[in-house]
Parts: structure tokens; C-alpha cells; sequence
């Protein structure tokens, strides 16, 4: 199971710039690459990357979690992705991580950041509980300020609705 | 780069002699001068020597702050009979009356020996054949947009019965990307008019939520500088700045390190900030003593409560919070306690600020997909009127009088929304696009300086 993950993740850091599906490691909706693949490099593309750093911890974990329209709770799909977050962080006990709140930009400014501060304490708080010490976690919101997608569409939003994950150190390699 | 005003000295100007007449004077009606604006005739001011025609650029900074009012109508100079000569001479109102002009305008400009400009101006109600106002300012050359501004204010103050907004600035946020795509977020400040852009911070970091201070010296806005969103205050002479709350060695109060803190208002005697800090609870209001340092915590819900703003008179609050489930605007005495919940629309209710009349709070309203700019009445019987409906709005600013809001208009654009700042009155009339190059939102109103 394992290695085949690791095949499709190699596929998708190559097609990243397609807007592939990523791996089945990424919860459903959003049809839209890990944005945060920028630790490839070119000799580990065949092999998948690197265990222990940031593409490996996307293509194994999934880095976001998505949340319902102007919500904070986790959804069932949330939950299983921060459960795969929590295991490839207690494999490697040695990394911290910023979990970064977003939000679309159908609501007002001061209103996304608190809520963006919400999305990213509720994945937080479900990673401490299945046992990933909180120091070694630190939350951001970023509001509405920092879409990943631009366009103003549902599936957009969809997809800006969300808390990403971000290796911030003691990555190895 | 000098920010703060200088002052102006001022003379009253005498009226010249003139036959009174028993009959009503020129008023302008502010809710309803929209309907049939004034028509006022605003001849160049006379160049009295050595001013490069700069008597023709005030009088045209004057007539574009008179008609953005939407209250008056500039009368077409191609229509003017009377060449005015003189200043201090009776004009002939006759020659004015024929072009429907109501109120006529002249000034004249004057360098004196010490290099600074002298101007004067009278304000003439053609059919009493009185004067209405007279002043003069003595000001620095580079000044003279100041004064013109100034005449603006004192020809709609004497008009309206109501005080200004011509003679001051607005900071705002300006938007865009960056090399690599990434969001930038400046700080930059403008007179009213648009002139005299600047910025006010680099492109390092995001600037976002600025807010003025009651004498117009700092503002507080909300700063990444620090990585995460952090209450900043910013002295406007000195170009310093401050994090109020940061988790780190620098703050004056100590709050949670994982926490944000938010935009801060201050209160109307400027001792005083309310602000949101996030705690592990959430979001809570908070008011910070300036002096003292003193922090202390205004609200324990476990709902976010977010956006808090002072009534003019300093003793309430008024702030949002999803405590109800969608967030609806509550107001609280400043010293905590309960808070009563003042929107009871349909919709989700956000960025309140309390107009400087005290009578009502300016909201943003989404509802079905669409957003709205309002007010609602500050005593609760939840009585609103909308102002302005439309794709995107946020952060209504309040022009010092309370006559006209400022706000962040969105539309649907290529590349998610666009963002300008707009400006509408308080009867929903005068819509007006703030002329900012490039995406602008957030804008802070200035008080008047005197």
C-alpha cells in the first residue's frame, strides 16, 4: 500500500502544473495539487520524495483539511486526513509544523481572520489529541488573503476554505 | 515627508455693506439637497501678483469638493457675465441671478513678502444680496490645496448648518500582487480628494484594517510584520510603530503567543483602544489603557467576538459575534457587562463602526449571496436601511460629520474579487468611485484638524 502511494505521489509532483487529482491521500471535493510541493528534487521524482520531509509528508498525510461554508468543525474527511497528519508526524518526531487558517472570500476581513484562526486551532487541537505535542505546532490565519485558487467560483471557495499543514522544521534531507 | 497638518491662521473677513432684505436665507437641506443641488458660481480666485494662476486651481479644488457632496452644482464659467475685479467690491448680482447662480464664490490670492499665500474669499447669497461668510488664510505655498479644502468646508458649514469633511485624509489599504503571485498589502494615505498619495508601508509585509486616532497623529492597524496578524499603532509624524500585543519580548501586554490580535479602534478621547485578541477560547474584546498599559478582558463567550467600536460619547461598545450562530452586531457598556444584540435582520451581520452622530452603527450585511452597506439605529429596535447592495462590501468609514461612508465595494473579477473604495451618503444617494489607481479597500476617514 504503502509503495503505492509513493508511485502516484511521484506522478503527481510531475503533473503538478496539469491540475491532476492528487493521491487518494487528499480528502475529496477539491480537484486541485498540494500547493506546497516545493522540496522535490529532480533525482527523487521516480522514487517519490524524500521520507521525513514536506513532499513526503503531502503526498503520504495530505496537507489540508476543508471546511463546510463559514464552519470551523472538522469533517469526517478532515478528521481522517489530520489522523494521517498525526501518524507521518509521530514517525518523525522531529519535525514542528504551522497550520495555516484560510477562508474564501465571500465574507468580511476581520470576520475571515477569526474564522481562519478557528480552522486552523480545530486541526491543531484534533492533532494533539491523537498525540502530536503541541509545541511543536503553531497556528496562522491568513483570512482571505491567501487563496489558492483565484478564480471567484464555488469550487474555488471550496477549495480556499481550509487549513494547510506547512513542514516549518526539523526536516531531514 | 510631512504628515501632519500645519496650522492655518485665519481672519474672519467683514462683510461689505449691503441693503438687508426680509426674506429667507440660502439654506441647504443635507438629507434632501441631493434631490435639487445647489447651484453656486465659483469664479477663478483673483491672482493679486506672483501666484502662477494658482487662484484658478483653488477655485477648482473647491468646486470638486462641493459637488462629490452631491449637494451642490457648480454653475458653468462660460455662463458668467460679471468679470469680479475686486474682491471687496459688491458684486453685481443681477449678472449672477440671471444664470441661476444661488450662491456665488470669489477669493482672491495674494503672495506677501515673506513668500507665504494669502487667501481670501466671500460667500454672497445672490438673492439676499448679503454676504453669507468671509474669511482669509495665510499659509504656506504648498498649503494651498489645505485652504482650498478649508473654504470648501466653511462655504458647506455655512450652507448645510453642518460641519465639513473637505479638509481631510483617508488611509487606505492598496492591493495587489507581487513578482511571484503573492499578495501585497500597503498601507497608503490621500487627502480626501484622492491627491497627495503616499505610502505608508512596504510591500515586506501585509497592512491591513487601518483606524485613526481621535487627534489624527496615529492610527492602529493590523500588522504581519510578525508573521500572524498583530495590533499595531503607528505615529504618522515620526514613522514609528509599535506591536501592542505581540507574543514576543517587543509587546507592552502580554497575551497568548498563539494568539492574533486585531484591528483596534480608539475611543473618542483617544486614551483608550478596543480590540479583538484571540485567547484559547476564541476571540474575546478586549480594551487596552494606553497609558497604564493595562489590558483587560471586556467579553467571555466562547463565540468569536470581533470588530469592536466606540459610541461618540465613550460609554458603549459595539462589536460582532457568531454567539447567536451567525454573527449579529451586539453593543455593551465599555465597562463590560451585558450586551444587547442591535441587528435582527435576515443575513449575517459584520464590521459595525458607530457613526460619529452617535444615532446610528454602519454595518455589512450578507445575505443570499449578495452584500450590503447599512445602518441601523443604535438603540435597538433593529430599524435599518440599506444603503448600498452589491457583490462584495466591507469596512464602512464614517465621514467626520456622519453624512457620508466610505467603504470597500468588491466586484467579481477575472482573477477573484476586485476591490475599490467607494463613497455613498447616508440617504443611500451619491454613489462615488474614490479615484485610487490599482485595488484599494479599508479605508480610515480622518477627523477634521482644526
Amino acid at each position: 500500500m504503502k509503495f503505492k502511494l509513493f508511485m502516484i505521489a511521484g506522478m503527481s509532483a510531475v503533473l503538478a502544473a496539469c491540475a491532476s487529482t492528487p493521491p487518494a491521500t487528499t480528502e475529496a471535493p477539491p480537484s486541485e495539487p498540494p500547493q506546497t510541493t516545493r522540496t522535490d528534487t529532480p533525482g527523487t521524482v521516480d522514487q517519490g520524495p524524500v521520507p521525513g520531509t514536506e513532499a513526503h509528508f503531502v503526498a503520504t498525510a495530505g496537507d489540508r483539511v476543508f471546511y463546510d461554508l463559514d464552519r470551523s468543525t472538522l469533517t469526517a474527511a478532515g478528521r481522517e486526513t489530520l489522523r494521517r497528519q498525526a501518524d507521518w508526524l509521530n514517525a518523525y518526531p522531529g519535525t514542528d509544523i504551522l497550520i495555516a487558517g484560510n477562508c474564501d472570500e465571500r465574507g468580511t476581513r476581520e470576520y475571515n481572520l477569526a474564522l481562519g484562526a478557528r480552522r486552523a486551532n480545530a486541526a491543531r487541537d484534533y492533532l494533539v489529541s491523537l498525540g502530536v505535542s503541541p509545541s511543536r505546532i503553531q497556528t496562522v490565519s491568513y483570512g482571505k488573503e491567501r487563496p489558492t485558487c483565484r478564480e471567484s467560483s464555488e469550487r474555488c471557495w471550496a477549495l480556499n476554505r481550509n487549513a494547510i499543514t506547512m513542514i516549518s522544521g526539523g526536516v531531514t534531507g | 515627508m510631512t504628515l501632519i497638518f500645519r496650522l492655518l491662521s485665519v481672519l474672519i473677513l467683514l462683510s461689505v455693506p449691503s441693503a438687508a432684505l426680509a426674506q429667507q436665507p440660502l439654506q441647504v437641506d443635507i438629507a434632501r439637497g441631493h434631490l435639487e443641488p445647489t447651484p453656486i458660481a465659483i469664479p477663478d480666485f483673483i491672482d493679486a501678483g506672483g501666484t502662477d494662476s494658482r487662484g484658478a486651481d483653488i477655485a477648482g479644488v473647491i468646486a470638486a469638493d462641493l459637488e462629490s457632496s452631491g449637494l451642490f452644482t457648480t454653475v458653468d464659467e462660460r455662463a458668467f457675465i460679471e468679470d469680479i475685479q475686486d474682491f471687496n467690491l459688491r458684486p453685481r448680482f443681477q449678472d449672477w441671478r440671471v444664470i441661476n447662480a444661488d450662491a456665488l464664490l470669489i477669493g482672491q490670492v495674494t503672495r506677501q513678502n515673506d513668500g507665504r499665500l494669502l487667501v481670501g474669499f466671500r460667500l454672497w447669497d445672490t438673492r439676499l444680496q448679503e454676504q453669507m461668510v468671509g474669511l482669509q488664510f495665510v499659509t504656506a505655498p504648498e498649503n494651498w490645496r489645505r485652504v482650498a479644502h478649508r473654504v470648501a468646508d466653511a462655504v458647506y458649514e455655512r450652507l448645510t448648518g453642518e460641519s465639513g469633511y473637505f479638509d481631510t485624509r483617508v488611509i487606505y489599504v492598496s492591493e495587489g500582487l507581487g513578482p511571484r503571485g503573492e499578495p501585497v498589502r500597503r498601507l497608503a494615505m490621500m487627502d480626501q480628494d484622492g491627491a497627495n498619495p503616499s505610502f505608508l508601508t512596504d510591500r515586506s509585509y501585509w497592512s491591513l484594517l487601518p483606524n485613526y486616532s481621535p487627534s489624527a497623529q496615529q492610527i492602529t492597524y493590523v500588522s504581519f510584520l510578525d508573521g500572524q496578524a498583530t495590533t499595531y499603532v503607528y505615529d504618522l509624524e515620526s514613522g514609528r510603530q509599535e506591536a501592542l500585543f505581540a507574543s514576543g519580548g517587543t509587546g507592552l501586554a502580554r497575551v497568548d503567543p498563539d494568539g492574533q490580535s486585531l484591528s483596534a479602534r480608539f475611543s473618542p478621547n483617544g486614551e483608550q483602544l478596543a480590540v479583538s485578541i484571540e485567547l484559547q477560547a476564541g476571540h474575546d474584546i478586549h480594551l487596552f489603557d494606553l497609558r497604564s498599559r493595562n489590558l483587560r478582558r471586556l467579553t467571555e463567550h466562547p463565540a468569536d467576538d470581533v470588530e469592536p467600536s466606540f459610541a461618540p460619547d465613550g460609554d458603549r461598545i459595539v462589536f460582532s459575534s457568531s454567539r447567536s450562530g451567525g454573527s449579529q452586531l451586539y453593543v455593551m457598556p465599555v465597562n463590560g457587562g451585558e450586551a444587547q444584540r442591535v441587528s435582527f435582520g435576515e443575513g449575517r451581520y459584520t464590521a459595525p463602526v458607530w457613526s460619529p452622530r452617535g444615532d446610528l452603527i454602519a454595518f455589512v450585511k450578507q445575505h443570499n449571496g449578495q452584500f450590503s452597506l447599512g445602518v441601523v439605529d443604535a438603540g435597538g429596535s433593529g430599524e435599518e436601511r440599506i444603503l448600498y447592495q452589491g457583490y462584495y462590501v466591507d469596512t464602512p468609514a464614517w465621514s467626520p460629520n456622519g453624512r457620508v461612508i466610505l467603504f470597500t465595494r468588491g466586484d467579481r473579477g477575472r482573477e477573484g474579487t476586485e476591490y475599490e473604495i467607494w463613497s455613498v451618503d447616508l440617504a443611500g444617494f451619491n454613489l462615488r468611485r474614490m479615484p485610487i489607481s490599482g485595488q484599494s479597500s479599508d479605508p480610515a476617514w480622518s477627523p477634521l484638524i482644526e
